[in-house]
């Protein structure tokens, strides 16, 4: 096989911070080659040299054995590379085909045509299976769609080489699985996939080889027949890392959170959670798995007081809580980690401190009669910030300039760290690398141990199992079943995941 | 005076007349804004068209050329104004004040200097008035739509330009784009920077009419202050149309309607200055009560920095 792409000494300096030193990186024809590192490591960077959104300071780029610079994205998507990035570039307001074509559209003479772009769309969407609705507004489309749109976007520009930025963090484990496929394929056909990844096992899966980076070195390129998990992780980390976490056994408070006969809709009014009651106590973790986009979303924000009950009831430590706006239930102990960090979690444009600050800036000790006490923002930032490893931990430094997992931290940092009565997140460990998944699952299991109540959903099964007393399904809207830890098990969990609860109830009644 | 005198043929005339300044103006402003620069600096080429305008024809002693010359110079305040506001990242409403402010002074002291305090010669050339044959002679539609000044008739085409330009071109998918997401237009390998600029100087080109159309189009002289602050109602019809082209017409007719009646309501015994408050209340109303429910470019007034690419 010969390599299409060769990066030599490729150095990227910010302000403060060497994001990438001397990189070496080789990718083959037909590749698909894995790229692991913890948060900060340098990933993103690395890729968007290579995509020409940003310029090496040092180093050089050989495409097939010559030598190019990039000076813009044109430059890069005229060479055949195409970028999917880990925030998506993706246009609200237009629709998937007129997000696909951009850029390279069809028609004739000034015209754009508009039924040609989503003709195109469609058959290039049959190809690579990865069904969307080209006439849909992406605004109306889940994460995961969104993605396939982003994946479409560089397909449409034959690209040769595709970069994908931790393209499986946002999918569910099946859409994960058909992205597998479509690289697979792709590989098959000659096409070269560079991917960043923080999930071991599908990077183990899917990679022909991989590379981990360190503070923006590489330190190994590695087979997956020759490596292991364990391996892996103590490579990005420097450290041995441990890659489960155990629950002890804590005493069950009483419930902290109940909620009764919950309805709530979504934008266009039809119901996304429909008729939902559970309960949480202290010192349990309840564990709400199911597929995206089955109103797991709406439940939090519903919680979170972002989105209105239109029925039913939510009580918290005994108070009917329904009607109460969001910053009177954070102020009551809820703290909430969103499932969009960009738009919903931190404002890009602040520094850290007041990002930080974002939920009790109008507080002592961070406010004094109405005034903000910088100095008091600035030294509690500080401190929140180390104890949360987001490097580079600088108060001042605005949110953009984080790479995306420590933007997640900070998130982490401000609602962990608020010591609150009940914890609502979803997918908290989006985005992180294994360190941090290892911190942040420590420290929901400190928080249970502290009494405190946690409402956690993921799209990934494994760490709803890992981390949960009670693990509950949801499926259309409803708790499709509820089970003890002790009895929740891939198998039956999955199964009520995709639906199949009468199949799972007849194999019970079958096997009794 | 009877209701049939308020909406008789004069106030549908008057409408397209008092509204067409506005919807020039307007529709440079969706190609400005869609682009993502919000171009209060509408008022400022206005007024700097609406002299030169008059100068060009004066002194070329003719009408045509005059228009290029305002057309042209208020196409290079917008080039201007572009500058600051893309390649320096300046506040764009702060920019668009001094552009306006400079136009205001430039415009009254070359008025002086040239002209000194005679104004602006009586016999300056006018764009032409052009009735088309036949269909000027229906009733009632013929005076108000057929017997009007050439720069309405334009009005009329670059109206269907500009909604074809906007949504049914690559060109117009790229503005839109730009406006709404920078970033990802960029890495679509569309050129941000100089899309922004088209959308700038498309408009000062449009800016560039109305102001003829105030000097040269329904007069033939320059007053100071001519342009008396339809930019800034341009601004607000366009928003008020929703950032479209036919949206921010309508609105511009509505202003026009208002400013028609205001205009017949003089001499009625109602205090002049609260009859000329009329259209402006009108827009306000219309403007609170809308604005809401339609949404901007999420890009607009911000300016384009591809390092904050996050
Ligand atoms: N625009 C920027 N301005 C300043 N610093 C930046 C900028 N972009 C990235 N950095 C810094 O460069 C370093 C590498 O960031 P990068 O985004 O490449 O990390 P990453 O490996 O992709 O991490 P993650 O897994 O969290 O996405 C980080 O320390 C980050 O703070
Ligand atoms: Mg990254």
């Amino acid at each position: 096989m010969d390599e299409v792409l060769r990066l030599r000494g490729i150095t990227k300096r910010f302000p403060g911070v060497l994001a990438n030193d001397r990189v070496d990186l080789g990718l083959l024809r037909g590749e698909i080659h894995a790229v692991l590192g913890e948060n900060g490591a340098g990933k993103s960077t690395l890729m968007k040299i290579v995509a020409g959104m940003l310029e090496p300071d040092e180093g050089r780029i050989e495409l097939d054995g010559r030598p190019v610079r990039f000076s813009s994205p044109r430059d890069a998507i005229a060479a055949g590379i195409g970028m999917v990035y880990q925030h998506f570039m993706l246009i609200p307001v237009f629709t998937v085909a007129e997000n696909v074509v951009l850029g390279a559209e069809p028609g004739r003479g000034l015209r754009f045509d508009r039924r040609e772009a989503e003709r195109e769309v469609r058959e290039l969407a049959e190809r690579y299976h990865m069904e969307v609705d080209p006439a849909a507004r992406v605004a109306d489309l889940s994460v995961g769609l969104q993605q396939r749109v982003e994946i479409l976007k560089t397909f449409y520009r034959k690209a040769r080489i595709l970069i994908l930025d931790e393209p499986t963090a946002a999918l569910t484990p099946q859409e994960a699985r058909e992205l597998f496929q479509v690289m697979r394929n792709l590989a098959g056909q000659g096409i070269s996939i560079l991917f960043i990844s923080h999930k071991l096992d599908e990077v183990l899966e899917v990679a022909d080889r991989i590379t981990v980076m360190r503070h923006g070195r590489t330190v190994a390129t590695l087979r997956p027949a020759e490596t292991s998990e364990q391996e892996l992780a103590n490579l990005m980390v420097g450290r041995a890392v441990q890659l489960t976490s155990v629950r002890p056994p804590v005493e069950r408070g009483p419930a902290v959170l109940e909620v009764a006969d919950l309805t709530v809709q979504r934008e266009d009014g039809r119901p996304a959670v429909q008729g939902v009651g559970f309960a949480i106590h202290a010192g349990e973790v309840f564990g709400i798995a199911g597929v995206e986009g089955n109103g797991q979303a709406e439940l939090v924000e519903a919680i979170a007081g972002l989105r209105p009950a239109a029925a039913g009831r939510i009580r918290f430590l005994g108070r009917d809580v329904t009607a109460w706006d969001a910053r009177r239930r954070a102020l009551a102990g809820i703290a909430y980690v969103p499932e969009d960090r960009v738009g919903t979690g931190l404002v890009m444009g602040f520094t850290l401190a007041e990002n930080l600050a974002l939920k009790r800036y109008f507080l002592p000790p961070l406010a004094r009669r109405g005034w903000i006490d910088r100095r008091a923002l600035w030294s509690e930032a500080k401190g929140r910030l180390e104890a949360y490893d987001v490097r580079p931990p600088e108060p001042g430094l605005a949110a953009r300039a984080l790479s995306g997992g420590n933007q997640q931290k900070v998130i982490l940092a401000r609602e962990l760290g608020s010591d609150p009565e009940l914890l609502v997140a979803y997918q908290p460990t989006r985005g992180l690398d294994v360190g941090a998944i290892e911190f942040v699952h420590g420290q929901i299991l400190r928080l249970r141990g502290e009494g405190k109540a946690i409402l956690l959903v993921s799209l990934e099964l494994d760490e709803v199992l890992e981390l949960s007393d009670t693990v509950a399904v949801m499926h259309r809207g409803r708790l499709a079943a509820v089970f003890p830890a002790g009895e929740a098990d891939r198998e039956r969990v999955g199964l009520y995941m995709t639906g199949g609860r009468e199949r799972a109830q007849e194999e019970e009644g079958a096997g009794r | 005076m009877s209701l049939g005198d308020f909406l008789g043929v004069q106030t549908w005339v008057g409408t397209i007349s008092w509204g067409a300044p506005i919807a020039l103006a307007a529709l440079g402003g969706t190609f400005s804004e869609r682009t993502g620069v919000v171009n209060i600096a509408m008022e400022g080429l206005m007024l700097i068209s609406a002299f030169f305008s008059v100068l060009g024809a004066w002194a070329l002693h003719n009408a045509w050329l005059g228009l290029g010359v305002g057309v042209v110079s208020a196409m290079l305040f917008a080039l201007l104004f572009a500058w600051g506001a893309i390649r320096f990242k300046a506040d764009q409403i702060i920019l668009g004040m001094a552009i306006n402010t400079l136009a205001m002074g430039l415009t009254g002291y070359l008025l002086n200097t040239i002209f000194g305090y005679g104004g602006t010669p009586v016999n300056t050339p006018q764009l032409p008035t052009v009735s088309i044959p036949l269909l000027a002679s229906i009733p009632w539609l013929g005076p108000v739509l057929f017997r009007q000044n050439v720069l309405i008739y334009a009005l009329f085409i670059l109206l269907v330009l500009s909604h074809f330009l906007l949504f049914h071109t690559r060109l117009g998918l790229r503005m839109r784009a730009v406006g709404e997401h920078p970033q990802a237009a960029d890495a679509a390998g569309i050129n941000v920077y100089r899309i922004r600029y088209l959308g700038v100087l498309l408009s000062g080109f449009f800016s560039g009419l109305a102001g003829a159309y105030l000097s040269i189009g329904a007069l033939n002289s320059f007053n100071v202050n001519m342009s008396n602050g339809r930019g800034y109602i341009a601004l607000a019809a366009m928003i008020f149309g929703g950032w479209t082209p036919l949206g921010a017409f309508g609105a511009s007719m509505l202003f026009g309607f208002a400013s028609s009646i205001a205009f017949n309501l003089q001499g009625l015994g109602i205090p002049k200055d609260l009859v000329l408050m009329l259209p402006y209340v009108a827009t306000i109303v219309a403007l609170a009560g809308v604005v809401g429910r339609t949404t901007a470019p999420a890009a607009d007034g911000v300016p384009y920095d591809p390092s904050e690419s996050s």
